[in-house]
């Protein structure tokens, strides 16, 4: 408190407080993210053995029964969906991240960041790169199942891997931050993910190989992003491997290139609807 | 600067529900200044405005000086705001709670650190402040979001019906701790109530009702304005009654919820002559001094708790 007697005026002329710039703002509610990711238990043991399962069980299950075209003779699916799992964790500890900003907004935590002098974007910066932060984290756990799938990597690779993971959890989020934001209930959230996600996912020549497909499958997956995502990480799985066993598809520019447009894209949407709306947070 | 706040002709619409419709009225600085009304009365859409998070479709706020539509940032960083509904996560300690607080409001390290401890101190927070939130009672809870509102030291404090879903006893240590804010540090208090008693103890007070500002002053001029007494009568037939009062009587009746009621400036005296002219149709007489439920019957001609139930209905699109 300012003093020990009140000023004259009411306290009229006392300093205002401090503009806080992007960043304070920013790693403030993205350290609030990590602090309630470890709090909640359930979201950690879920986040986390979810994937695996799946990998495990699909991978397992499918070994014999999918025929992997340009590719060599010996890559097993376990092999083949590992891009493509990493994906999938990466997708769904994002959009599931995001989740918590319709709770903010229900619990009405968010009502008090918005009347914070805090410019929009750390609002949105913050968030994102809180989910990206808990998407990418337990991938890189996933990680040590690299041996499992029969992926030789080096540093390098390892490096590069961790570069595009980031970047995919970043646009990821990006999407679910702008859907979340625009979504009334976790039900509607819900729904909206498996209407739009799920297919997002299969249609990224994530869990089967596209190329044989029909053409006008094969139009939605040159459409969709996550395709670009899941080649991006079949390029820097197998970067330091000199003949890889499995076909990305696409370039390495392309597929970097879409992955940064995507990113780019889906923060710039959040901004805005962040920046838009001023009314609908005190629900 | 005396005037914290000034409001200019203020109206919004939701669609073509009209919610506030050209509102006036000044907050000097230092008052305990509250915005008393009935639900549905637009005090919820007056604090959205005052608070930077709704743009007002008629008129103007000017809060410390800035504008509350055009600098945003300006209002925002020299107001505090405490929400009806929680803005804690429960998930934090009340110490966490404030921390990340006091960062949106760009303050940080040993600043931060000092304000922080010193206003769980005075708030009596200090042994549950490593707590989660969820685990807090309804009035510790409301102490916290009050020590955040407070966190960077706002020359106004603005809070949006503090004592809603409070007991009595919360209440009446809401109010003390808030009167002991505004004594200690001089910061002027903006707060809106539906509770009659509750806007009795402040400085000044705007009465809203359907959108519209119905009176403005201290309750004392408030009730001044009434007149000296009220007489309320309890009796079969209201209406007739209140024909023939005005008849015989010559002076003003009116029937409010099924009682006959009469402002005055001698209440005793017409006691007795109601009592001597009317006795037998008389169930029951009250003579009282004017309250504020007095004052807004007067200024809108139905009752407060009335009004919850007229503006519910008429909020119906």
């Amino acid at each position: 408190m300012s003093g020990q007697t009140p000023p004259v005026d009411g306290g009229a002329s006392r300093n205002p407080a401090p503009l806080p710039g992007i960043w304070l703002p920013c790693r403030t509610l993205w350290q609030r993210e990590m602090v309630r990711f470890l709090r909640q238990r359930g979201r950690v043991i879920g986040a986390l053995g979810t994937p695996v399962i799946f990998w495990l069980l699909m991978g397992s299950g499918l070994r014999d029964s999918l025929q992997v075209p340009d590719a060599a003779e010996n890559v097993s699916y376990l092999e083949f969906s590992f891009p493509g799992a990493i994906a999938a964790i990466l997708l769904f500890t994002a959009i599931f991240s995001t989740i918590s900003l319709i709770d903010d907004r229900r619990e009405g935590f968010l009502q008090g960041v918005m009347v914070a002098p805090v410019s929009r974007a750390s609002i949105a910066l913050g968030k994102i790169l809180g989910a990206t932060t808990l998407a990418v984290g337990q991938a890189i756990f996933f990680l040590v199942f690299i041996p499992a799938a029969g992926i030789s990597t080096g540093v390098g690779s390892l490096l590069a891997t961790l570069a595009a993971m980031i970047l995919l959890a970043f646009g990821v989020t990006g999407l679910g931050f702008w859907l979340a934001w625009r979504s009334e209930s976790t039900q509607a959230f819900h729904a909206v993910m498996n209407l739009v996600l799920f297919p997002m996912l299969v249609l990224s020549g994530a869990f089967f190989p596209t190329a044989g497909s029909a053409a006008w499958l094969q139009k939605i997956v040159a459409c969709n992003p996550l395709t670009y995502g899941v080649a991006l990480l079949r390029h820097t799985l197998y970067l330091d491997s000199a003949s890889p066993s499995v076909s990305p598809g696409v370039s390495l520019p392309m597929a970097l290139g879409v992955s940064l447009a995507f990113a780019m894209f889906t923060f710039v949407l959040s901004l805005l609807s962040v920046s838009r709306e001023t009314t609908r947070v005190l629900q | 600067m005396s005037d914290l706040v000034v409001v200019e002709g203020l109206g919004h619409r939701y669609g073509s529900r009209v919610a506030l419709e050209s509102v006036s009225f000044v907050v000097r600085a230092g008052e305990f200044f509250g915005l008393l009304g009935p639900n549905g009365g637009g005090k919820t859409t007056l604090f959205r405005i005052l608070t930077t998070l709704l743009p007002s479709s008629a008129g103007k706020a000017t809060i410390c000086g800035h504008d509350a539509l055009r600098y945003r940032d300006e209002v925002r960083r020299r107001i505090g705001v405490v929400f009806q509904s929680p803005s804690l996560d429960l998930y934090l300690s009340a110490r966490e709670n404030l921390r990340h607080a006091g960062r949106l409001y760009g303050l940080s390290g040993r600043t931060l650190e000092t304000r922080l401890e010193s206003l769980l101190d005075r708030f009596g927070l200090a042994d549950r402040a490593d707590d989660l939130v969820r685990a807090l009672s309804g009035g510790m809870r409301r102490r916290v979001e009050i020590a955040k509102g407070m966190l960077h030291e706002p020359s106004l404090l603005i809070l949006d019906e503090p004592s809603t879903g409070l007991d009595p006893s919360a209440r009446r240590e809401l109010w003390s701790v808030l009167e002991g804010l505004r004594d200690r540090t001089g910061v002027t208090i903006l707060l809106t109530t539906h509770f009659l008693e509750e806007a009795e103890h402040c400085d000044r007070l705007a009465i809203l009702d359907r959108g519209r500002l119905v009176a403005c002053g201290s309750p004392a001029e408030l009730k001044a304005r009434v007149g000296g007494d009220c007489i309320r009568v309890d009796c079969e037939r209201p209406d007739e009654l209140a024909r023939s009062v005005s008849s015989r009587l010559g002076i003003e009746a009116t029937v409010v919820d099924g009682q006959l009621r009469v402002e005055t400036r001698d209440g005793p005296a017409l006691v007795g002559r109601l009592m001597s002219e009317f006795g037998g149709e008389v169930r029951a007489i009250t003579l009282g001094k004017p309250t504020l439920e007095d004052v807004f019957i007067h200024e809108t001609g139905h009752r407060f708790e009335l009004a919850d139930v007229v503006n519910a209905v008429g909020e119906k699109p």
